[in-house]
């Protein structure tokens, strides 16, 4: 049974510090931008916050900016506004195409890529690309802002280091190296949730994240040092089989994601391979 | 005036649809657009224990503002009437499976309502979830013709093979949505809603003497496949039930969860085949076993495995068949009309089977459908002989080679693509003396600018309207243009039977069709206007007229199953990844026949809506029951294709007349269903993985991948 909004609080903040001191002071809220996970939850009456802070009119969050080296998106920006950034197309093509294949137009509206990381789905689509472009998640409260490197955000499944009164302000991702790949698993074209997720770069040393093959998404560093270190394809998926924890749920098998995460493994590297060195 | 009519054509021509400008235009009303002075919104509470009894239930909300209603509310019989009258309307004490209706809410305000909590007390007893462990059967049927011990004995090769069909749900765009309207000591109900004279029936039985009469009145509709035959009748009795006792109107519409989770769906099947052949590959036995998960009550399960017995077959002779069906009891959500009626899962069957029948002896797939399929004076497995418009042949051919399926056959060997082909056939209107105990009725009245239509026959995006208006306009020899079409209500219309079936043009339009010849006389020379400013209105009313040829045992399930079939093949091209596992169908070829195709782009559109919805079917829906409830109950997770997904389809449509329809024509609206799976998983064999059921999800192709030699 869908969920009866009308018993929800929905908090307005005029600006970020407005929002900041709105968390610290009227919390627990749960931060809400274009909603598009909130509402799945709504619909199935499976949501369990009751307080919401709305992010979505904070303009200055949606700014995708090269600052030196290092590209900054805002957290607000929309799936829509990464493949439209040339900006993200040239320094890190993966994540528009990441974002080209979540759900359909209307999702890509409104949903943003700080809720994505903020969601913490093990199956979220950006994911396994900002892994492997060691992005920096940029923390802001009331009085002061922190960076935790990507590896480190995630504690568990749909655990994270922000603290209740932290928001994601944005991400900032350091020039990239090698030939990036990104290959989604979602049984249909379009409109759907993946089954595996890969992304990878093949420069001087390799990376390679996977989603939904675990509590989070994970970066296989056992893989990457085996390939890095001149290992056969072989060894490296056998090191892949010990990096993933897949597990059977509604919309796939673990011996299938299994299989499908090795099977990528391999065709990333044979596809990549002509560049290489 | 023999000139003027020659001139007149609206049969075979795409003209524009009756519904089409209003649906463009936002002009039409759905149930969600209506609104009703005082109106209240309605929501059920339902069981979440898949077998059991209800203790007790106990309110968790200030009932003021709200109307509550139990079985103790109603005051006529509490039971769903249908064929049995097994299906309460609401709980009493036993529960048969989860998501059952056990309590009706009201209020004006739809936050409130999904506000209020209700506590159930029950008493869990042990499930059955497999139908073939289920102790209870709600129907058996056997057909048998010849010798099935002989045909054996003469038979070189014998071939076996069981083949599983899942759950299908349908998807309709509108979701379940009534209005039930207390008006003048009467109830009046609209809604989304294919069969009104069923919902009618089931009202008058729930609702008793307390009012004194019951009006359907259906609203424009967002799709049905079947799901809004049978269904709806319970939730007309439930906004009814609650309007009753708040006087007051009561709008009852499901959201997408609810609807998936507590509606009927297509009945999983088992389906096993044992068949004799002589070396060169004639049929010579075939013993067939159809198992039907019936869910918790009857519903249509009884007539969903006769159409499906009636077509496991196939549309092949053979002298010597037995086929033992049976439909079976489990604790889940009851299975109900989904378009194809048990054809699909039977005809999955049979023509995987016969793929492996070529495999196994070494024929080629065409060459060995080509020996064994029906010919013209040919008997079925009813011992019905089909008549010269049987195409069965001439469909397979002009696949065949409207494809290039055997040069592709020979070209996709040993790469990652390949091609499969399935036949089928479709019988056109209710089985055997069914249309006979109908007895359907059709009227058309003059209005001063021509005529107007009154059937129950329900438009739910598949031409309905359009296609009686072109089939009225001809007969009579007036202008398309002049012919209305009224919306079923039962306060107006005649009873036509109901909107499934593929009856609707064949058997509908052909009454329209003689009573409009029936008022052609005697217009004489005069146009519909010009006769009702002389002489005033005019009615007739038609009456199915059953051809005198057919003769149905329903006992023994012998003889004339189908006044006519319609013919199919569908060839399938694949492509298999096999880093993922996914297959994606890239190309289809639909070839169809079905007598007359009196819209051709509504028929195209029906055959192709029925392509994807068979592509879907086959490869990518598929029903998680955890404890006998839907767990991907969200279209998130029960993946049905997008326009993304769907591959180029040629559809070629042929035309053998059927005298017995409107200007030849047959039932189509089933018929493309059949087809599609079949041919997937055969295509996807000749990639030389063994699949035998469907959904043919990644993860399923896989694990016949490993297990395929």
């Amino acid at each position: 049974m869908r969920t009866a909004v009308s018993r929800l609080e929905l908090l307005q903040p005029r600006s970020l510090q407005h929002a900041l001191r709105m968390l610290r002071d009227e919390g627990p809220l749960t931060p809400l931008a274009g909603a598009t996970d909130l509402y799945v939850a709504v619909n199935f009456g499976t949501l369990d916050s009751t307080r919401f802070l709305n992010l979505w009119g904070l303009e200055p969050l949606r700014r995708i900016t090269l600052c030196g080296d290092t590209l900054r998106i805002g957290a607000l920006a929309t799936y829509t506004s990464l493949i439209r950034s040339r900006l993200v197309r040239q320094r890190l093509p993966i994540l528009a195409r990441a974002a080209l294949e979540v759900g359909g137009v209307q999702i890509q509206n409104r949903g943003t890529l700080g809720g994505n990381v903020a969601n913490a789905s093990p199956a979220g689509d950006t994911l396994p690309v900002l892994a492997v472009a060691e992005a920096v998640v940029v923390l802001r409260s009331v009085d002061r802002e922190r960076r935790v490197p990507f590896a480190e955000f995630y504690t568990g499944y749909r655990q994270t280091v922000r603290r209740p009164d932290e928001l994601i302000v944005g991400l900032e991702i350091p020039p990239v190296e090698g030939r990036q790949w990104f290959r989604k698993v979602g049984t249909r074209a379009a409109q759907a949730i993946s089954k595996v997720v890969i992304a990878a770069v093949r420069g001087s040393s390799p990376r390679i994240a996977l989603g939904s093959v675990a509590p989070t998404v994970i970066r296989l560093s056992q893989v990457e040092h085996a390939l890095g270190a001149g290992a056969g394809m072989d060894e490296a998926v056998h090191r892949l089989d010990q990096d993933i924890q897949p597990i059977d749920d509604l919309r796939s098998t673990a011996d299938y994601r299994r299989d499908v995460a090795g099977n990528l493994l391999q065709r990333f590297w044979a596809e990549t391979g002509g560049l290489s060195s | 005036m023999r000139e003027i009519r020659s001139m007149l054509n609206a049969v075979g021509q795409s003209v524009p649809r009756k519904d089409g400008i209003g649906k463009a235009t936002g002009q039409a009303r759905y149930a969600d657009d209506l609104r009703f002075p005082g109106m209240l919104h309605g929501r059920t509470i339902r069981s979440t224990i898949p077998c059991g009894r209800l203790a007790a239930v106990r309110l968790g909300f200030d009932p003021a503002g709200f109307t509550v209603v139990d079985h103790r509310d109603i005051p006529g019989r509490n039971v769903v009437t249908l064929i049995a009258d097994d299906q309460p309307c609401l709980v009493e004490r036993e529960i048969r499976h989860v998501a059952e209706p056990v309590l009706l809410l009201a209020h004006e305000n739809r936050e409130a309502l999904l506000g209020a909590s209700v506590a159930l007390e029950e008493e869990p007893a042990e499930p059955v979830f497999d139908p073939e462990r289920s102790p209870t059967a709600f129907k058996t049927i056997l057909i048998e013709k010849g010798d099935l011990a002989a045909g054996f004995a003469e038979a070189d090769h014998v071939v076996e093979g069981t083949y599983c069909t899942g759950h299908q749900e349908h998807v309709y765009i509108e979701p379940q949505a009534v209005i039930a309207v207390p008006e003048d000591g009467g109830m009046t109900v609209y809604g989304s809603i294919q069969c009104p004279f069923y919902a009618h029936r089931a009202l008058a039985v729930i609702l008793g003497d307390a009012v004194a009469r019951v009006r359907v009145i259906q609203t424009e509709t967002g799709g049905g496949f079947g799901g809004k035959e049978e269904y709806p009748s319970g939730i007309a009795a439930h906004a009814a039930l609650l309007a009753l006792k708040s006087d007051r109107p009561v709008k009852l519409i499901y959201d997408r969860v609810e609807d998936m989770l507590a509606t009927t769906k297509r009945h999983p099947a088992i389906v096993r085949h044992r068949t004799g052949l002589t070396r060169d590959g004639r049929l010579v036995a075939m013993d067939i076993e159809v198992i039907l998960d019936g869910g918790a009550y009857q519903t249509l399960s009884a007539v969903v495995l006769s159409r499906g017995s009636i077509h496991a077959a196939g549309p092949y002779r053979c002298d010597n068949i037995r086929i033992a069906a049976r439909a079976m009891f489990t604790n889940t959500p009851p299975n109900g009309a989904f378009r194809g009626f048990g054809a699909p899962q039977t005809q999955f069957g049979v023509e995987v089977h016969m793929e492996r029948i070529a495999e196994a002896l070494g024929l080629d797939p065409v060459r060995l459908r080509e020996r064994n399929l029906l010919r013209p004076g040919d008997t079925t497995a009813t011992g019905q002989r089909v008549g010269q418009d049987c195409a069965a042949l001439e469909v397979l051919r002009t696949a065949v080679r409207r494809s290039g399926f055997r040069r592709k056959r020979k070209a996709y060997a040993g790469t990652g693509r390949g091609i499969g082909l399935a036949m089928y056939w479709h019988g056109s209107g209710f089985t055997g003396s069914g249309e006979l105990k109908l007895a359907s009725r059709a009227t058309i009245e003059l209005t001063a600018t021509g005529v107007r239509v009154l059937t129950s026959s329900t438009e739910l995006g598949q031409g309905t309207r359009t296609m009686h208006a072109q089939i009225v306009a001809d007969a009579l020899g007036v202008p398309y243009e002049q012919v209305e079409v009224a919306m079923p209500d039962t306060g107006l219309v005649p009873d036509s039977g109901p909107t499934v079936a593929s009856r609707t043009c064949m058997v509908v339009g052909r009454i329209l069709q003689r009573a409009a010849e029936e008022i052609r006389a005697k217009l004489g020379d005069a146009t519909p206007a010009e006769y009702f400013r002389r002489h005033g209105p005019l009615a007739v009313t038609g009456q199915y007229e059953q051809p005198e040829w057919i003769r149905w045992d329903e006992i023994d399930y012998r003889g004339d199953a189908y006044a006519a079939y319609a013919w199919g093949c569908d060839v399938v091209e694949v492509e298999l990844d096999r880093d993922t596992w996914e297959v994606r169908p890239v190309r289809v070829t639909v070839v169809n026949e079905i007598g007359k195709a009196i819209h051709p782009a509504l028929a195209r559109g029906q055959v192709e809506g029925g392509t994807v919805q068979g592509l879907g079917y086959a490869l990518l829906e598929r029903v998680v029951m955890r404890n006998g409830a839907m767990a991907n109950a969200q279209l998130t997770n029960y993946i049905i294709p997008t326009t993304l997904d769907t591959p180029k389809l040629d559809v070629v449509l042929l035309e053998h007349p059927y005298d017995g329809g409107p200007f030849g024509a047959k039932g189509l609206g089933e018929l493309p269903i059949d087809g599609p799976a079949p041919a997937v998983v055969n295509a996807i064999r000749q990639l030389g993985i063994d699949v035998r059921g469907i959904p043919a999800v990644p993860e399923a192709i896989r694990e016949a991948a490993c297990a395929s030699p």
